[in-house]
Order: C-alpha cells, then sequence, then structure tokens
C-alpha cells in the first residue's frame, strides 16, 4: 500500500498537500466549532471579542414549550421513521442479496434514488398528495415522508453486511432440514443484527436533522429542525446554536453507538 | 436459487416496493396533474388547463430564477469539485492507512449536523460586525459586505456538498489500480501529468458523480439562498418555497418542481454519459 509513494516523494509537495488537507477539515468544522462556542456566549449579536460565558441560551430554550413540543415530535417521529425504514430497508437488502428478477434494476432504483430528488420538490409533492387524503400537518405526514428518504439509507447499511455473508450459509441451513423462516431467524438475521441496529440508528439521526420536508407538511406539528428555521426566520438566533449543539451532541451519540455496534468495517470481513 | 415469487420471498420485497411506489413514486406523478389543476377564490380544483405552464414560463422572473440557480449550481459543483479533489487525493494516496480511516471518519461528521445551524453559524462569520470583517479590521481593511452576496451562497452550497463530494472522489481514487501510477512513473511520467493522464481519467466515472451530486444538492437548496444570499437574485426552490407557503398557488409551485425534475434528469443523463464515454 506504501510503495506508491517510492516514485513520488517530494518532501515540500506532500507537506503542502497535508496543510491543505488540514484547511479543507478546518473549513468543514469551522461552523460546527464556532456554533458550539457561540452557544455559551451572552452576546445577542455574536461576534470576537467573545463576551462572557453564558448558558442563557439553554435557558431560553429550555423555558420555550414549543421547543419541547418540537423535540417530542422529533423524537416520536425519529423512533417510529427508524423502526419502520429498518424494517423496509432489511427487506429490500434480503431481496437484493437473494433473489434475480426481472426488473430488479427498477426495484433497485425505486429503493436507492429518493434521497436524490431535492427535498423542496420532495415537500412539494408529499404536501399536495398528503394533503389530498387529509394526512397533511400530522405527525404521520412527517413519518411517511421520512420514511422515503430514510429507507434507502438502511438498505445500503444493511445490504453492506449481506454481501459479507457467506451464500452457502443459508443454503446449508435449508440442508439440515431448517424451513426458510427458520433460518431467517437464527441465520439471516443474527448476522446481519449489527448492520440492523446501525441502520436503526444511522436512520433516526437521518430524521432528526431533515428540516426541509418536515417544514412542507407538518403544520402545526412542528419538528425541532422545523423550529430551528423557525429562529433563523425569526432572527432569534443564538437559540439556534444551543439547540444545534445538543441535538449535535445527541446525534454523535447515536452514531457512536451505531459505530461501536457495526464494529470496524474492515474487521468484520471474516467471522 | 429457488422461483422468485413466493409468500417467503414477497414478505420482504413487497412492503418497501409498496411504501415507495405510494409515497414517492405516485406523490410526483400527481404533481404532474397538479400542474394542469386551477385556482379558483383560493381554492383548488382539478381541472385540465395549461394556465399554470403559460403564466409562470411567460414570467421574466421564473427564466431569470431558472439561469440565477443553473448557473449557481453548475459553479458549486465545479467549485466543490476543484476544493475537494486535492483533499480527496492526499488522503487516497499520502497518509497511512489508520490516518486514512479517522480522516474519512471525520468527513462523515458532518452528515449528521444540522444543515441549518452551519449556515446560521457562517452568517455569524459573515455579517458586518462578524468574526471575518472584525479579523479584516485588525489589519486594516473592510469592513465588506460579505452577506447577502451570490458568493456567501456558493459558500452555503460548498459547505453543503463538500464532505459528500471527497467521500465520492476517494472513493473512486482508491479502487484506481495502482500498478497503472507506477507504470507512469517508470516511464518517467512527472508527479502533475501522472494526474491529469493516469489519475483523473481512471477516476472520471466517480469524479463526474461526485460534481452530479455537489449540482442537484445545490440545485436543490432554499436555505443558503435565503438565508446566506439574501434571497436576491431569487432561485427556483425559493420561488417554490414562496408559491407553495404563501397562499394556494400549489399548481404554479408544481410547474417549478417539474421544470426542476426535467433539468435534472437532463443534467444526470448528460453527465453519467459523459463519465461512461468511451467504456464498455
Amino acid at each position: 500500500m506504501n510503495q506508491e509513494n517510492e516514485a513520488n516523494r517530494n518532501p515540500f509537495v506532500n507537506g503542502a498537500l497535508k496543510l491543505y488537507v488540514l484547511l479543507a477539515y478546518l473549513f468543514v468544522f469551522a461552523p460546527i466549532l464556532a456554533s458550539f462556542v457561540f452557544s455559551f456566549n451572552s452576546d445577542r449579536f455574536p461576534s470576537i471579542p467573545l463576551g462572557d460565558f453564558s448558558t442563557e441560551w439553554y435557558r431560553a430554550v429550555a423555558a420555550d414549550p414549543l421547543v419541547w413540543e418540537g423535540l417530542r415530535n422529533t423524537l416520536l417521529v425519529g423512533v417510529v421513521v427508524g423502526v419502520i425504514s429498518t424494517a423496509l430497508g432489511f427487506g429490500a437488502a434480503y431481496t437484493d442479496y437473494r433473489y434475480h428478477f426481472m426488473g430488479k434494476q427498477v426495484y433497485l432504483a425505486l429503493a436507492l434514488l429518493p434521497p436524490t430528488i431535492p427535498v423542496v420538490i420532495m415537500g412539494l409533492a408529499m404536501l399536495a398528495f398528503l394533503s389530498r387524503v387529509n394526512l397533511s400537518g400530522d405527525a404521520l405526514a412527517v413519518i411517511i415522508a421520512h420514511v422515503v428518504i430514510c429507507a434507502p439509507f438502511a438498505m445500503a447499511v444493511i445490504r453492506l453486511r449481506l454481501s459479507q455473508m457467506d451464500p452457502s450459509l443459508e443454503p446449508a441451513a435449508w440442508n439440515l432440514g431448517a424451513s426458510e423462516w427458520a433460518a431467517m431467524r437464527h441465520v439471516v438475521i443474527p448476522f446481519c443484527r449489527p448492520a440492523i441496529l446501525g441502520a436503526l440508528f444511522v436512520t433516526m439521526a437521518v430524521s432528526f436533522d431533515e428540516f426541509a420536508i418536515a417544514w412542507f407538511v407538518s403544520g402545526l406539528n412542528e419538528t425541532l429542525p422545523v423550529k430551528v428555521l423557525g429562529f433563523l426566520q425569526g432572527q432569534v438566533s443564538p437559540r439556534i446554536n444551543a439547540i444545534g449543539t445538543f441535538v449535535f451532541v445527541t446525534t454523535m451519540t447515536l452514531l457512536i453507538l451505531a459505530q461501536l455496534l457495526l464494529g470496524r468495517p474492515d474487521a468484520t470481513e471474516k467471522e | 436459487m429457488r422461483r422468485p415469487v413466493s409468500l417467503y420471498g414477497l414478505t420482504f420485497s413487497l412492503p418497501l416496493l409498496i411504501w415507495q411506489l405510494l409515497f414517492f413514486v405516485f406523490p410526483l406523478v400527481f404533481l404532474i396533474a397538479l400542474s394542469f389543476w386551477t385556482v379558483r377564490n383560493f381554492r383548488m380544483q382539478a381541472d385540465f388547463d395549461t394556465v399554470n405552464w403559460t403564466t409562470m414560463y411567460g414570467r421574466a422572473i421564473f427564466w431569470q430564477a431558472y439561469g440565477t440557480t443553473l448557473a449557481l449550481a453548475a459553479g458549486a459543483a465545479v467549485l466543490t469539485s476543484l476544493l475537494a479533489f486535492p483533499v480527496a487525493y492526499a488522503i487516497a494516496f499520502k497518509l497511512s492507512d489508520r490516518a486514512r480511516r479517522w480522516a474519512i471518519m471525520l468527513m462523515v461528521i458532518p452528515f449528521f449536523t444540522s444543515y441549518l445551524v452551519r449556515v446560521y453559524s457562517w452568517q455569524v462569520f459573515l455579517s458586518d460586525a462578524g468574526l471575518i470583517n472584525v479579523m479584516l479590521g485588525w489589519v486594516g481593511l473592510g469592513p465588506y459586505g460579505l452577506l447577502n452576496t451570490p458568493g456567501a451562497t456558493l459558500l452555503g452550497f460548498v459547505t453543503l456538498a463538500f464532505p459528500l463530494v471527497v467521500l465520492l472522489q476517494l472513493f473512486s481514487l482508491i479502487f484506481i489500480d495502482r500498478t497503472l501510477i507506477e507504470a507512469a512513473h517508470n516511464m518517467r511520467c512527472g508527479r502533475l501529468r501522472t494526474v491529469f493522464a493516469v489519475v483523473i481519467p481512471s477516476a472520471r466515472v466517480g469524479l463526474v458523480i461526485a460534481a452530479l451530486f455537489a449540482f442537484i444538492l445545490s440545485f436543490g437548496d432554499f436555505v443558503s439562498p435565503i438565508y446566506l444570499g439574501g434571497g436576491d437574485p431569487t432561485t427556483l426552490s425559493i420561488l417554490i418555497t414562496d408559491t407553495t407557503k404563501s397562499g394556494q398557488q400549489w399548481p404554479r409551485a408544481a410547474v417549478i418542481a417539474l421544470t426542476m425534475i426535467v433539468t435534472l434528469m437532463v443534467v444526470a443523463f448528460l453527465s453519467i454519459r459523459f463519465a461512461y464515454r468511451g467504456r464498455k
């Protein structure tokens, strides 16, 4: 792996490249870090030099009943979306792993494409459609819409795991007399368990952050990110940092859990 | 493999299919019908009238927004690709395996931080009394009006697309056949020439797909154009949110949305054809 540098070592160029990488990561993390720092800053219009250390934005957020309601909606939606998306995604990933059939390309396209459609368009389409069937303005509307964009992520994660499964494992179980259902329960699902849990957390994390479609269809049942969009419009802004930091810590916790469950991606090759 | 149609198989394959047909395909198809509906006295009614299409396409603001959106999204795709490539290249070829794993993991984190929070954070950086102008003030420059400019919109788009583009480029670079690069070096092909003559052509598919994703993300984003660009010049996504949220002009918003979908499909088709040109 490391021999490709053989004819290619110019310490100056390599140093410059590495410096550039560092700057790029700085660019990526600058807004995230700034939001963290300013969430503890007393100024209403944050800048430097920093004002005093203060938790007033956290207190302001915590005292806002609408934020709590938003958080409740977000959690409710996120958990339900996670469970449904993971179930649907598992089914699709297993279908892709096990079966060959006519129109499989179309099936896979349907299973993977939704996240590539711009969210404004999805939001409008969902709003128009769901209001025809009297579902818009409901937490259920957000759940339906979020599953559409989250299931593909669940499928991708579980598919990766299934691709590591020995293709003769399932037939071996059948030969030993297990029915397809028994093989599924005792062989396939246990093998995929880490990926299933990983998919659960990833889809929940995606749903927690999604604001655009939710904004279109949620009506008065705003989720927390929709609330943040409202703060952004309303200029009561440093609260955004407090919510942002809180959500960031929550999401990271979920992801680290997912990572621990999935294990190191390249260490699970053989099991 | 057993015969594909069985209760067992359908139990796993059908739920997703049904869900995506009902709640993904159907709503998008419904948009087509909706674009021919009419609005009378603030109420929508089923109809078959081309009035929404002629009204929207007859407006200068629509075409102006179309041009702005295309230019900004194309600019963001090119800019993000150029900025990301050295990063992906360095991660792929210059880092140890361990450092590479860390680099990838760190690049995944932004996907799970709120885009809204990051855009608000850039407002803090760019505003007239914000971080950047204060720092420029220390060396006697500025203040400059950085916020509410197309440049600020682009910054938002790059923020949105950069991590994804780096990762997609990286995955195409990692899978390049390294013997090709060694061969080039053995034949005394210089560093830069190797990049342009060997690395980029080998990774072309991935690089084009990465740029395409940057284009798609920027084309549909309404947050940066509003909160960093100040909403002026307006973009198609802003037109959709305005048309939808203020009043009942959903059919007109559907016209804009369908125009965007067709544009995206054409751009995606062309770039994928370009990516695979001369390949089998």
